[in-house]
């Protein structure tokens, strides 16, 4: 077998690299430095002899620490300044004589993003991390910012992998005679702003569901014309509520007024009683419940003035 | 594939999945309708811009908005030139979904569904 690379194959890899850069890049500024940062801190104290440093560096296999004088930062010494003291033979010199007194810190509350502009304009291998009270609450380098990232990426990949098993394996993992998953939805009239957010959340849920595209789009015609229905024509709004069973779905759509007079004429295409301003939105033209005829396997519909109206849809999967 | 409609429930009716949604409604809903018909992306005709509102939706729902100056008509017609398909003759898209091929109903079958 031979495999072909299409300039199709290239573009859809690039994409794919454009997306996780992207990804990254959105949880370097979602990231707070507090949840990367090693919070278990090595400080030194500045009276202490550059030959101790050395020590305590090696034995905690680290490159540097913050020297905390009664508990408050007053500066950072490196690996570096342990080898030019050797270097000058000053061994027995205290902390404070060769350590950094202008102390670049960062605020633990901030974004990861700071932290990288930081390191960046720097060039420094490691940055105290500070609270809004200047105490020091952790050390953060280069490499716990990566681990960090990294970090949080499997966390999402496994909540990502865990949603998707349990929602797709819900009607062979949990046993009955008839299992069935019921969703509700309550729907405000006239507001024609949040008109479909039902709808778009039921087709989301049978997306995970794993159900096929067709029967999706089936289902989302039906439930956003119901929707759409609730909102331009009740008094109070009402309920879509979705059944969804292994073998087919069953929607209903429930209000408590002001009921239609006329039910065969409503139901014929090209009638409508919406008012103009739902006309000048694209809807209103008396098609909705046509469509939602056409995309149903058994449709039931009844109405009562003064009472309410209920639509009930059956479409088999 | 492309259809252009100003009716909601025409576009909710007809498009098929895959299909270029051409529009002179710059209203959210273009996009919530776009979104529960399967629409890739949405041309805006006669020189409309959508409002904020619109795009934020879009951008939760990965549908991309383009604009047009043209008219309906003329920017229909520049795309069909150009080699884009549009949805054929009306029918209804449950009819599809019915038989599972979207070439497989015969034309005169279709508007009776509407009727009954």
């Amino acid at each position: 077998m031979t495999v072909t690379h299409t300039p199709a194959d290239e573009v859809k890899a690039q994409g794919n690299s454009i997306l996780e850069v992207t990804k990254l890049q959105e949880l370097v500024y979602e990231l707070k430095i507090e949840q990367v940062m090693t919070k278990k801190v090595v400080t030194v104290s500045p009276d202490d002899p550059i030959s101790q440093l050395k020590e305590v560096l090696r034995v905690n296999r680290i490159s540097g620490a913050p020297v905390l004088k009664d508990g408050e930062l007053v500066g950072i010494i490196s690996i570096e300044d342990v080898l030019k003291a050797l270097e000058l033979g000053a061994i027995s010199a205290s902390v404070s004589e060769k350590m950094t007194t202008n102390v670049q810190t960062l605020f633990a509350d901030e974004n990861v993003i700071q932290a990288v502009t930081k390191f960046g304009r720097l060039g420094f291998g490691r940055l105290p991390v500070v609270d809004r009270e200047g105490r020091l609450v952790g050390i953060l380098t280069q490499g716990d910012i990566a681990r960090g990232l990294l970090r949080q990426l499997e966390m999402d990949y496994r909540e990502e992998e865990i949603h998707r098993y349990r929602a797709s394996h819900i009607f062979e993992d949990i046993a009955s005679d008839q299992t069935g998953l019921i969703l509700r939805y309550q729907v405000q009239a006239r507001n024609f702003a949040r008109c479909g957010e039902a709808a778009s959340k039921l087709k989301r849920a049978l997306e995970r569901l794993g159900a096929k595209p067709t029967e999706v789009r089936r289902v989302a015609v039906v439930s956003y014309e119901a929707e759409t229905n609730l909102v331009i024509h009740t008094t109070k709004g009402g309920e879509l509520l979705a059944e969804i069973q292994p073998e087919k779905i069953r929607i209903i759509a429930v209000d408590h007024g002001p009921g239609i007079a006329d039910v065969e004429k409503a139901l014929q295409p090209g009638f409508s009683t919406a008012p103009d301003w739902i006309r000048e939105l694209g809807f209103g033209a008396g098609m909705g419940l046509s469509n939602i005829k056409a995309c149903s396997d058994q449709m039931v519909f009844d109405s009562k003035v003064g009472v309410g109206t209920r639509l009930e849809v059956i479409i088999r999967l | 594939m492309a259809c252009g409609a100003d009716l909601m429930s025409d576009v909710l009716a007809f498009t098929h999945a895959g299909t270029l949604l051409m529009t002179g409604l710059t209203n959210p809903q273009v996009v919530r309708t776009a979104e529960m018909a399967g629409i890739v992306a949405i041309v805006f005709v006669r020189g409309k811009l959508p409002p904020p509102e619109t795009i934020a939706l879009a951008e939760e729902k990965g549908i991309p908005l383009l604009a047009s100056r043209y008219t309906m008509y003329e920017s229909c017609g520049r795309l069909y030139q150009t080699g884009l398909q549009g949805c054929g003759l009306f029918q209804l898209t449950a009819d599809h979904w019915s038989q599972g091929d979207p070439h497989s109903t015969p034309p005169g079958e279709v508007s009776q569904d509407l009727c009954a």
